[in-house]
């Protein structure tokens, strides 16, 4: 597992409570999944489109639907978990706004991550070079990302603001700190952190 | 003297009543065993079969001397490891390998039933397997696994016994046969009770059977356990040992040839009127009906820890069939596990050599197993 991951694993860990009932959205191969269950909850299901990580995944004795976020969380009844993640994966649906609002639907809380595109970084190699940002939590060429629609921990705050969604706990990872976003911080954080970790619900 | 005299079976002594409102008793259900069951009797797998397979799942059946059908995933060492798991598959109730069918002898009569044989179910099927967990005094199974009918009635065991099995497979099945499904196999029937040689189903009492009829039901039917493209890789338009187009109706393309073959092979191990029983059995099967129209309400009482797979080339069986089961059991909040194995081989796949099916198949049962003994510690 890469650094930068568990970081971010160890801090949605630390935000689910033990033995509650957990969704993974976009699994991958399992590896969130895994740490939770031997760490925090063995009540855990993942959702997962591809099919070689669904193998993989049930390689390591996890539950998880091969399946489309974006089409196929309407199976699951309202609230029906305690925590639905979805790491990292936002920015990659056609309709982002209708997988959060099924999100908060299927689960009491949700936490989301965010790779943060308005890092200095992000925003100096299209200032400077002129080119679409590479970094190490966004490591595409703008011609084969996954990432349709690329936000900003700004945008994420400012939208799910104007959604009314609340946020139990807004989390920004800058290089090894974890520091708290709020509305007076967040031009800061905005502008130093690789990713939003946020707690929200309805 | 039957052929059947050194194959194992129970007696039931019990009445069973079927769904179509008989009673039967006294019947037996043929079945084989692999593997060793352990002391705590808790690794048995039942392993239900397809359509027009039996209870010689793997190794060389004794009777037709060739390989058990599901060889591929089933033995030492494979996804489903007899080193470690002891393995029940019976053969169906209608069946012709030993179970009580339409080739039994009726006492009253002293004649084979043929067609005064009761109509039976997949239902009456699992109802009457069931008691073999009884003669293995097995209160809990592993799993209950299969393909295509065989995955079916794994989901009427779970719906019948909720907490029987600790997990279910069921592979590349449907939880209501759709109208193409009934098709296909009406044109299996018609074809049967079209053969002169069939004698509105009495044919054992005389020296005929109705080959030609079951030969082109089993012809009609391989075809929908392949794909398209599968087809047309292996035979294309390939001539049979000639040249050139012969002008006539012999076997010109090697397609013909070979679905005449496995016609042919059918007949000399498959019993007609067997086949009119389990398609049947088949097309009757209806979940969702059973259930008020909620497939839901059918696993709702069960904790079963479900796995499911489909392929994607199945046309008879299609994912979104196999989806709609793992929908149900979503909506439930129950544990369900699903995935579709890429494959070009049809329907058929469960039965063949497909590596990432069988190792899936593997690591579910063993991940499965090893928790389960975790969970218990």
């Amino acid at each position: 597992m890469k650094d930068y991951m568990k970081k971010e694993f160890r801090i949605i860990s630390n935000l689910i409570e033990k033995n509650s009932r957990i969704l993974d959205v976009g699994c991958g191969d399992g590896e969130l999944m895994s740490f939770i269950l031997n760490n925090i909850s063995q009540d855990i299901r993942g959702i997962e489109i591809s099919k070689t990580n669904v193998q993989k995944c049930i390689s390591k004795g996890l539950t998880v639907i091969e399946g489309d976020a974006e089409s196929d969380l309407f199976q699951f009844p309202d609230s029906s978990f305690d925590f639905v993640i979805l790491s990292q994966t936002l920015q990659a649906f056609l309709n982002p706004e209708k997988v959060l609002d099924e999100l908060l639907r299927v689960g009491k809380k949700a936490i989301v991550t965010i790779p943060n595109f308005g890092h200095w970084k992000v925003r100096i190699d299209l200032l400077l070079k002129g080119t679409m940002p590479v970094t190490k939590s966004l490591p595409h060429e703008w011609y084969n990302t996954p990432n349709l629609h690329m936000c900003t921990i700004k945008d994420f705050f400012n939208f799910c603001d104007s959604k009314k969604i609340k946020f139990i706990k807004s989390l920004a990872l800058n290089q090894e700190k974890v520091l708290d976003i709020s509305k007076s911080n967040l031009g800061t954080r905005n502008f130093f952190s690789d990713l939003g970790i946020f707690l929200i619900e309805n | 003297m039957s052929k059947f005299d050194n194959i194992k079976n129970i007696i039931v002594k019990d009445q069973l009543k079927l769904d179509c409102g008989q009673t039967i008793s006294d019947f037996p259900i043929a079945y084989e065993t692999y593997g060793k069951l352990n002391s705590k009797k808790d690794n048995a797998i039942l392993v239900f079969h397809a359509l027009t397979g039996d209870q010689f799942a793997t190794d060389i059946n004794p009777i037709t001397k060739k390989d058990g059908w599901w060889k591929y995933a089933l033995g030492k060492g494979k996804a489903i490891d007899t080193n470690k798991y002891f393995v029940i598959c019976a053969n169906v109730l209608g069946g012709c390998m030993g179970s009580f069918g339409p080739s039994s002898l009726n006492k009253k009569t002293g004649k084979p039933y043929g067609n005064d044989f009761p109509v039976i179910t997949i239902n009456d099927m699992v109802n009457a397997q069931y008691f073999l967990l009884k003669h293995f005094k097995i209160e809990k199974l592993f799993c209950v696994t299969g393909g295509s009918m065989g995955g079916m009635q794994v989901l009427q065991f779970v719906a019948n016994y909720p907490n029987a099995s600790h997990t279910a497979v069921p592979i590349a099945c449907t939880s209501n046969h759709s109208a193409q499904n009934i098709g296909f196999n009406e044109l299996g029937r018609q074809a049967i009770m079209a053969d002169s040689n069939w004698q509105n189903g009495k044919y054992e009492e005389t020296n005929n059977s109705p080959n030609k009829g079951l030969s082109v039901a089993r012809m009609a039917a391989h075809i929908t356990y392949l794909s398209k493209d599968a087809l047309q890789e292996k035979f294309g338009r390939k001539l049979q040992e000639r040249d050139d187009l012969k002008f006539s109706f012999d076997a010109d393309f090697q397609i013909e040839s070979y679905l005449r073959h496995q016609g042919s092979v059918f007949v000399d191990r498959f019993d007609a009127n067997s086949y009119l029983y389990i398609t049947r059995a088949m097309d009757y099967f209806d979940l969702n009906k059973k259930f008020g129209g909620n497939l839901s309400k059918a696993f709702e009482k069960s904790k079963t820890k479900f796995f499911i797979m489909s392929f994607t080339s199945d046309w008879l069986y299609p994912t979104p069939e196999n989806k709609e089961i793992v929908i149900a059991l979503n909506s439930i909040g129950a544990d369900v596990g699903f995935v579709e194995i890429e494959s070009d081989k049809g329907h058929d796949s469960f039965l063949l050599n497909v590596p990432d099916f069988l190792k899936t198949l593997g690591n579910f049962l063993n991940t499965s197993y090893e928790r389960l003994h975790e969970k218990r510690i």
